[in-house]
């Protein structure tokens, strides 16, 4: 049997069967593992050898007082790579059923993304989700550590600190102009992921994280919390349009307050118009009408041509100037260059205007600001308008003098009082705190006009605040305020709005040695009452009575009626 | 290789070395398995990432496998003649229990829960198959006749065909290996062979008509694994890469990291030898090899030597099944072969397999103890 060929070829056939089966298996082994190793190798690290971003953490904004008005929390975000989380329904479905979202609608996602990595399924999920997800631990979907922005006082300084985006870059606000500053620089690791993408070892740190820098506000958050409630509470009595509030420290141009309202809160973003999302008190501008008149006075005063008792004829109380009719609220007869103020005539300041050339009063009005941005930084901040003295006509030279035909923002007007506040000197105005080198530094700066003009004009201005002034509503017990109102016509295209005001207050306090200066706009109040001495001038009161308390400046008035004021301020 | 064979077959073909084999158990193949049950518990201790509960029970079934290893041994081919017929009918109805009463595991039903044990029939078919067709041919004279070969095929096609409807395609044409080899032993001419291997080849578009979706994927996804890297050319992809970055020596045992981080799919089962690969490296895989040549090139020793028909062709179709078995699995996680559900004999983790192999090789144990004693 064994001698058969047929059997001895059998065996022929099937030892050598076996040596190419083995042989095969062998060539397999070293193609592999001695050709291929590095190859193969380098393939397998790719896939448990990650590099992983380390997210870095955005400086905090705070505010002079070490208050947190912006911080950064860890968060987690859920992430899929398309192809590996449809490899079961299933699991996606469990997913979305802790997401509450659609599962067909995710899968559908899914499905169209196909050819990418990595798709984030939900941003910014709640804790317990997290957790939830982290025990499902379902292949394909993972979840990612984020930061997300908190503002603690919410809608409050809402419009100052702007927001983050989901990435949490800065978008609007502080967030946006201090974006470097405030954003750091994410780091990388090498880690090792088994198959499920969760991270067993970290190799090694590539890069530290450099986490950004903090941030401090001028402002102040009591004040702001307070000027926000004043504007918010009023914005409803007056059914107006929207309404701002800047305040400045008179001494350092500071920022320590500046609100608008209606406002939104960053927190939560959802339901809200891109238009809410503006400053108004540095991206729109108005006219400032009735409150440019003590510049035009100032200016007046400096040309030495007057007096605060020069005595100017309004009567009858209108002013024709070619085609153009100027007004008073009514007939004053004689008034002094003080009474101009007091009862804000604009025949008046009309009349000063035209003896004092174009050039001088642009001058003026240029020197202390208008028509040139704070330069504050802020995203989106407009600098008003001030036509050229040359392209000045005749009308356009009486209406400057009370506040039309040029345009400013309510940071800026405020940064015009800060110039009688400070004694004269145009300060640079700053929504960061100012640090000592840069306070001494302002020290160099200028005046503008001679202190003796500032007394008068501020004089003139506490006068205002006084019982027969205008402004008298703006006046707060035990402090001294001196202030301007203004009455704004809306204007539209190709002229006035008949019944469509914007209603203005500025001032400052206390007057015999100003701290604070302080704008209150409300634009378009409709619910009767217009004038700056009605509506801007109580909200004035509340705030700035507010801000003095808080920040402790002592009280120039002693709250006596039988307290007789020097003589001379009340002159005419 | 054939001449060293033929000074070992003098030595061992010497009646004072057959006295000392103690309980009719042959010392170097008996060595070399429970080596490679050995290296089979330590590759598993790091696919399982040391899970006892796994270990404990593999040891239990190689205890019990070498139990009737042993058991085996001790009984002549003569008795496992006689027996043939029975085994493969009490065969042919467990595939039956199995298709009515079964138990069902990853889409297939190929299990009979015995309540303490789960055990796969089909898995007994791989020695009662071969049993019946030697046993079928024992009495003819040889070569056989052409009707006879048909009714071989017939005894083949039975099992292989209710094993294909669990459906377990790799197990089915294992169980058919098993029985043609049986036939090709036998003495089928090669004019015959070259016939039916071209009906074979022929019949292959009717086959992948029949073919079952997954499987046809299977085939498809061999020849180019990374048409579909997520999909189902994903266990082949990782394997390779496990294999590959074995390198020269390794990453040392349980030290893989394709192998611990989870990247390769039934790591412990059909894919271990991607673990083992990957921690024991090129050299490891030459040993295994090695290890695996030795044991087959000894059973097919042990084959050509037995002195008897029947016992000289099912030694022969069990050691053919085995190295079949060994090189179905290799080549398919090494990317050679599709992917077709054969465990690594002696080191997946896997209860009857490991069982009926070492019963195989208790079978050639005792056609190699006994063949004096059995020449007709």
């Amino acid at each position: 049997m064994k001698k058969n060929p047929i059997y001895s070829m059998r065996r022929v056939f099937l030892l050598s069967l076996f040596v190419i089966g083995l042989g095969g298996l062998f060539v397999r082994s070293v193609y592999l593992q001695l050709f291929e190793h590095e190859f193969l190798e380098e393939e397998g690290k790719a896939r448990h050898l990650r590099v992983v971003e380390i997210p870095a953490h955005r400086g905090m904004i705070l505010d002079r007082n070490g208050e947190l008005l912006a911080v950064s929390t860890p968060i987690y975000s859920v992430w899929a790579n398309p192809l590996e989380a449809l490899q079961s329904h299933k699991a996606i479905r469990n997913v979305s059923l802790i997401l509450n979202m659609d599962a067909d609608s995710l899968i559908k996602k899914l499905q169209s993304k196909k050819n990418r990595q990595f798709l984030y399924v939900k941003r910014h999920i709640g804790p317990q989700q997290a957790e939830k997800l982290k025990q499902l631990g379902s292949g394909g979907i993972h979840l990612k550590r984020e930061y997300r922005r908190y503002y603690p006082t919410a809608e409050v300084a809402s419009h100052v600190l702007g927001f983050t985006g989901i990435d949490d870059n800065g978008l609007e606000g502080v967030e946006l102009a201090y974006e470097k500053w405030l954003q750091g620089r994410s780091g990388a690791k090498k880690v090792i992921k088994d198959s499920y993408s969760r991270i067993v070892e970290d190799v090694e740190a590539m890069s530290i994280p450099e986490p950004g820098k903090d941030m401090v506000l001028s402002i102040d958050k009591r004040i702001q919390y307070i000027a926000y409630r004043e504007l918010k509470a009023k914005l409803s009595k007056h059914r107006a349009k929207s309404a701002s509030a800047v305040l400045l420290d008179a001494k350092t141009g500071e920022v320590l307050a500046m609100a608008n309202a209606p406002s939104f809160n960053p927190n939560n973003r959802k339901g809200y118009s891109r238009g809410t999302y503006r400053n108004r008190a540095v991206t729109d501008v108005y006219e400032p009408g009735s409150t440019i008149k003590p510049f035009t006075i100032a200016a007046a005063l400096e040309s030495q041509r007057y007096t605060q008792n020069t005595i100017i004829h309004t009567a009858p109380g209108k002013y024709k100037i070619g085609e153009f009719t100027i007004r008073d609220h009514k007939n004053y007869g004689s008034l002094t260059v003080s009474e101009i103020i007091l009862k804000s005539s604009n025949v008046g300041a009309t009349k000063i205007a035209q003896t004092i050339p174009a050039q001088e009063l642009w001058s003026t009005f240029s020197s202390i600001g208008i028509g040139h941005s704070t330069e504050s930084g802020f995203p989106g901040e407009v600098s008003g308008h001030l036509k050229s003295f040359h392209d000045w006509h005749k009308v356009e030279h009486a209406t400057m003098s009370y506040g039309y035909g040029m345009s400013t923002t309510s940071l800026q007007l405020a940064r015009a009082y800060a110039v009688l506040a400070s004694g004269g000197k145009l300060l640079p105005v700053s929504m960061l705190r100012k640090s000592d080198e840069e306070l001494k530094n302002q020290q160099k700066i200028p005046a503008i006009f001679s202190p003796q003009t500032v007394d008068k004009v501020v004089t003139m201005l506490t006068a205002v605040v006084s019982s027969e002034g205008t402004g008298s509503r703006a006046a707060i017990p035990g402090y001294s305020v001196a202030g301007k109102t203004g009455t704004v016509h809306k204007s539209a295209k190709g002229g006035y709005e008949e019944d469509k005001y914007i209603s203005v207050f500025a001032g400052m306090a206390p007057a015999s040695d100003p701290q604070l200066v302080l704008v209150v706009m409300v634009d378009q109040p409709s619910s009767g009452m217009y004038f700056g001495g009605e509506v801007a001038a109580p909200i004035f009161s509340k705030i700035m009575g507010g801000a003095l308390r808080i920040l402790n400046i002592s009280p120039d008035k002693v709250p006596l009626q039988a307290h007789v004021e020097p003589a001379q301020d009340h002159a005419g | 290789m054939a001449s060293s064979y033929s000074i070992r077959d003098s030595l061992v073909n010497s009646p004072i070395r057959e006295e000392r084999n103690l309980f009719n158990i042959d010392p170097t193949l008996f060595i070399s398995l429970v080596l490679l049950c050995t290296i089979g518990l330590a590759v598993l201790y790091s696919a399982t990432s040391g899970e006892m509960a796994a270990i404990t029970r593999q040891s239990i079934r190689f205890a019990l496998g070498f139990a009737v290893l042993i058991f085996l041994a001790q009984i002549p081919a003569k008795e496992l003649a006689r027996w043939s017929p029975w085994l493969y009918l009490l065969g042919i109805a467990l595939l039956l229990v199995v298709m009515m009463i079964g138990y069902s595991g990853k889409g297939a039903q190929r299990w009979i829960d015995l309540g303490v044990v789960r055990f796969q029939p089909s898995e007994l078919l791989k020695i009662f198959l071969p049993m019946m067709v030697a046993w079928y041919f024992s009495e003819k004279p040889m070569p056989p006749t052409i009707p006879q070969i048909f009714i071989a095929l017939i005894i083949i096609a039975i099992p292989a065909g209710l094993v294909l409807t669990q459906p377990d395609l790799g197990t089915a044409l294992l169980i058919a290996f098993a029985g043609i080899c049986v036939i090709f032993l036998a003495g089928i001419t090669w004019r015959l062979l070259a016939v039916f291997g071209g009906i074979a080849l022929a019949s292959m578009p009717v086959f992948w008509f029949y073919l079952h979706d997954y499987q046809r994927q299977r085939i498809l996804t061999m020849l180019n694994p990374e048409s579909d890297p997520l999909g189902t050319g994903y266990h082949i992809i990782q394997s390779k890469i496990a294999i590959g970055s074995g390198g020269v020596y390794g990453k040392g045992w349980l030290n893989g990291t394709q192998s611990q981080l989870d990247f390769i799919p039934e790591r412990s089962t059909d894919f271990i030898f991607a673990v083992f690969s990957e921690e024991f490296g090129f050299l490891g895989v030459v040993l295994l090899l090695c290890a695996y040549g030795f044991i087959v090139m000894r059973g097919l020793t042990i084959a050509a030597r037995a002195k008897n028909t029947y016992s000289r062709l099912l030694a022969g179709s069990l050691s053919l099944s085995f190295f079949a078995y060994f090189l179905v699995n290799i080549g398919m996680v090494s990317g050679l072969l599709p992917v077709v559900g054969v465990p690594l004999p002696l080191i997946s983790y896997g209860g009857t397999s490991a069982v009926t192999l070492l019963a195989a090789f208790g079978i050639l144990m005792s056609i190699h103890s006994h063949r004096k004693f059995l020449s007709y």
